[in-house]
């Protein structure tokens, strides 16, 4: 194997297959990228076991032929090479030689055939969706993913179909995002599937440098996304993803708006004050004003006020400061409106201007 | 002997020293005889100080025994004592308390401990010891009874109380004295005989000016007992003591510290604080303070509890997970009734099994939402035994709940758990049933 490659091209693509690859490993192929060569193309393959990407790459290869090297090393050193630099590539023996300019690096290799290959399998729901609009689901409930590791099954995005409707749903139990997006065609009949975190962020770093559509290809236990020159795959998270329509309540009467960018500055502000560990703020709203308050034994107290649209009877009710920010930042618009019951019941928060995304927080005692 | 002070009104009166522990009479005993190099009066063999006013020979003697606030007090062989008290037939047998054939002595007796008889011994060792023992299966409901009317005593002599368990406490009596017309040790002394009068057991008093002091010193004059350390002799007094004496030191760390060469308190102390703190953390700063008679925590009364559990040992040893689940829920029953009663919620759910040869595990796993339901600390407590109940052979089943929180923050609504709240409420209906009706009112299915 033998090939000649521009850097920048060479570090984009070793970025994407890199992030995936986990910084401690048992076992050793694991660490390493598979570098393919033919035609006038260079593969890129990095994998867990649990996600892979393959990213095709322009090079002009003067000998066909792969290898695997250490991808952290591989990119760490392509990183630190000059703007601009071409970088050769050579095979020599079980040694990978990377020459540029007056740089020269020896890495071990270990054999391709170690290669664990992660196949998708047969995959029989395939559409499309817009850059655009798989970001926007991403981004507006990936912030609710749980991190608890005993209910494994809320550790990603449950995506579903109904009604015409494609909905993404993440939650943690104190919280619920839930966006809905038009069916795209060829996804009728899919089934229910759990994308897991790490893959959404994979997946999240990839969107940002395309545009156009991405395609997706599902199975019950696998899905592929498909961009112009990378592909992304993964397996699903093999869990029961609670029935959360029953927690989305119906019956909210009290209504109040609010200009997200005061509120959320002003959320910033107070919670300075709330304690680390629970980091609770205090909302009494009465008509025309909201007050933002929060304490804490160790460090004292905070006050604001803001202006906000309601009308109803006052009321009292804590939030947990990083959640009202974390859903404030996704509000487009820049008008929420906060459907409440009581102090202790889900509050639902919207978008006044954007009904595709719904958000439930669970009040804190405060 | 008596009112030497009295006759020498015209040169300054040193503070009094002296307690009768059974009229609290205070008094200042007379100068020692002034031969350097000799032992103080009390603490000559053979010599006893008698109470000038009672004639007792139940007295102390201390220069800073009326300077002293801080006091752990703990009761005499606790549940054995509250058996003995209610029959009075076996008074002077031995006694133990303690779970059948095959559990293990949770309270020995002094007389059953003369025979080398201790706490936490599996029953059956205990037996071999001492095979004439009285053994008593526990009666829990009524030692924490006892424990609370002992608990309420102490609340009468001081706020400041901080229980470590049924049947002892930190007491914090630093500025009582007008209060009570007295000093703390005169209060404590006080205390203990009302303790032994109405509560009929004996309990063991450390005084000192701090909390590790204190405990060590209730230890040293059990049972009955009243010890003091002051802060002049603490430091030469734990010089020679084994770094087991500090509180946190267990076997673990003990093995730790001896490795590293130090096996008395006086060792630790030409360690630096650097060092210290880089060989065993947090707990190297305390072992640096702890040497030095150094201990800055409070007296807290409301760090009482840390967690609520409860286990049971086996008629025979148990594998299958089905047998083990069925009784781990009346155990999960019977915390949650804990939880509820005191006001408590678990952030944290335990297991804990001991195996067929006697090995101890112990799973824990945060809970999202706090509990106060035993619902939930079965699901969970089954979660973790499922793991655990790969064939091998266990003697004891343990539950608990931990991280204790207040009642309101227990069984929120969670989002991604909708049948958690249908569970909530009937767990409450079924609870209001029973406190109307009795414990046996209404059951679950899998208590059959």
């Amino acid at each position: 194997m033998k090939l000649t490659i521009e850097r920048a091209e060479l570090l984009r693509s070793l970025n994407h297959v890199q992030s995936v690859v986990e910084r401690r490993n048992t076992i050793p192929i694991l660490s390493n990228v598979l570098i393919e060569a033919s035609g006038s193309t260079l593969r890129l393959t990095a994998t867990d076991m649990d996600i892979a990407i393959v990213e095709s790459v322009a090079a002009s290869i003067g000998t066909e032929g792969a290898t695997t090297a250490p991808a952290h090393t591989l990119y760490d050193i392509v990183r630190k090479l000059p703007d601009g630099a071409q970088v050769e590539l050579g095979k020599e023996e079980d040694r990978l030689e990377l020459r540029s300019g007056r740089s020269r690096f020896t890495l071990q290799t270990l054999p391709t055939e170690d290669f664990p290959v992660m196949t998708g399998g047969d995959m029989p729901h395939t559409f499309n969706l817009s850059a655009d609009i798989l970001r926007g689901i991403v981004d507006r409930t990936r912030f609710a993913i749980s991190t608890e590791e005993t209910r494994y099954y809320l550790n990603g995005i449950y995506v579903h179909a109904a009604d015409g409707i494609m909905r993404a749903v993440a939650t943690d139990g104190h919280r619920l995002a839930r966006v809905e997006t038009p069916l795209p065609e060829g996804a009728e009949g899919m089934p229910g599937v759990i994308m897991p975190r790490k893959t959404v962020s994979e997946l999240r770093k990839l969107i940002d440098e395309s545009e156009g559509d991405v395609e997706i290809a599902l199975s019950d236990t696998k899905v592929r996304y498909a961009f112009d020159k990378v592909e992304l795959t993964s397996k699903l998270i093999d869990g029961t993803f609670p029935d959360y329509e029953r927690v989305i309540p119906s019956g909210n009467t009290k209504m109040m708006q609010v200009d997200c960018k005061a509120f959320s500055n002003a959320v910033d502000r107070v919670s300075t004050i709330a304690t680390e560990k629970m980091r609770a703020v205090k909302m009494a709203i009465a008509p025309g004003t909201m007050t933002l308050s929060a304490s804490s034994q160790d460090s004292g107290s905070a006050v604001e006020e803001i202006e906000i649209g309601y009308d109803d009877d006052a009321i009292e009710i804590g939030f947990n400061s990083r959640y009202l920010l974390d859903i404030s930042g996704q509000i487009e618009s820049g008008q929420a409106r906060f459907e409440m019951a009581d102090a202790s019941s889900p509050t639902i928060v919207r978008d006044v201007e954007d009904d595709s995304a719904l958000y439930v927080l669970m009040p804190m005692r405060v | 002997m008596p009112d030497g002070a009295e006759n020498q009104a015209d040169i300054p009166r040193p503070d009094p020293d002296c307690l009768c522990r059974d009229c609290l009479h205070v008094w200042t005993a007379p100068a020692a005889p002034q031969n350097e190099g000799e032992a103080s009066e009390s603490d000559r063999r053979g010599t006893v100080l008698l109470c000038p006013a009672c004639r007792s020979r139940r007295t102390m003697r201390h220069p800073e025994l009326h300077r002293l606030s801080i006091a752990h007090i703990d009761c005499d062989a606790f549940y054995a004592s509250v058996e003995k008290r209610d029959n009075p037939e076996i008074r002077d047998k031995p006694v133990i308390v303690g779970g059948g054939r095959r559990g293990v002595v949770s309270a020995a007796c002094y007389v059953a401990r003369m025979y080398g008889v201790r706490s936490a011994m599996p029953m059956f060792k205990a037996l071999q010891a001492c095979p004439d023992a009285v053994v008593i299966r526990p009666n829990m409901e009524k030692y924490a009874g006892v424990g609370r009317e002992i608990r309420q005593m102490m609340r009468d002599a001081t706020p400041l109380v901080q229980p470590l368990s049924i049947d002892e406490a930190f007491l914090d009596l630093t500025g009582t004295e007008s209060l009570h017309g007295g000093s703390p040790a005169r209060t404590l002394a006080g205390l203990v005989l009302r303790i032994e009068r109405d509560a009929g057991v004996t309990a063991s008093i450390g005084l000192s000016y701090n909390k590790f002091l204190a405990k060590v010193s209730s230890d040293l004059d059990k049972p009955r007992g009243f010890a003091v350390i002051g802060e002049a002799e603490a430091v030469d007094f734990l010089t020679e003591k084994p770094v087991k004496m500090i509180w946190g030191v267990g076997k673990a760390l003990e093995r730790k510290l001896h490795q590293d060469g130090l096996s008395t308190i006086g060792q630790l102390r030409e360690m630096p604080l650097k060092n210290m703190i880089q060989r065993y953390g947090s707990m190297g700063e305390r072992l640096y303070h702890f040497s030095r008679g150094i201990d800055d925590r409070k007296v807290d009364p409301t760090s009482e509890t840390k967690s609520i559990s409860n286990e049971t040992t086996f008629a025979e040893d148990l594998s299958d997970f089905h047998e083990l689940a069925h009784i781990l829920w009346p155990l999960c029953e019977s915390v949650a009734r804990r939880l509820k009663k005191h006001e408590y919620s678990a952030g944290s759910v335990q297991l804990k099994l001991r195996t067929a040869d006697f090995k101890i595990l112990t799973r824990s796993r945060k809970l999202s939402t706090p509990t106060q339901l035993a619902e939930i600390l079965f699901r969970q407590g089954l979660e973790l035994l499922e793991k655990e109940a790969d064939g091998r052979r266990y003697r004891l089943l343990g539950i608990g709940g931990a991280d204790l929180g207040p009642p309101e923050d227990a069984d929120v609504p969670d989002l991604a758990d909708p049948d958690r709240d249908k569970a909530a409420k009937l767990e409450r209906v079924m609870d209001e049933i029973r406190e109307k009706l009795g414990s046996d009112a209404v059951i679950k299915g899998r208590s059959l």
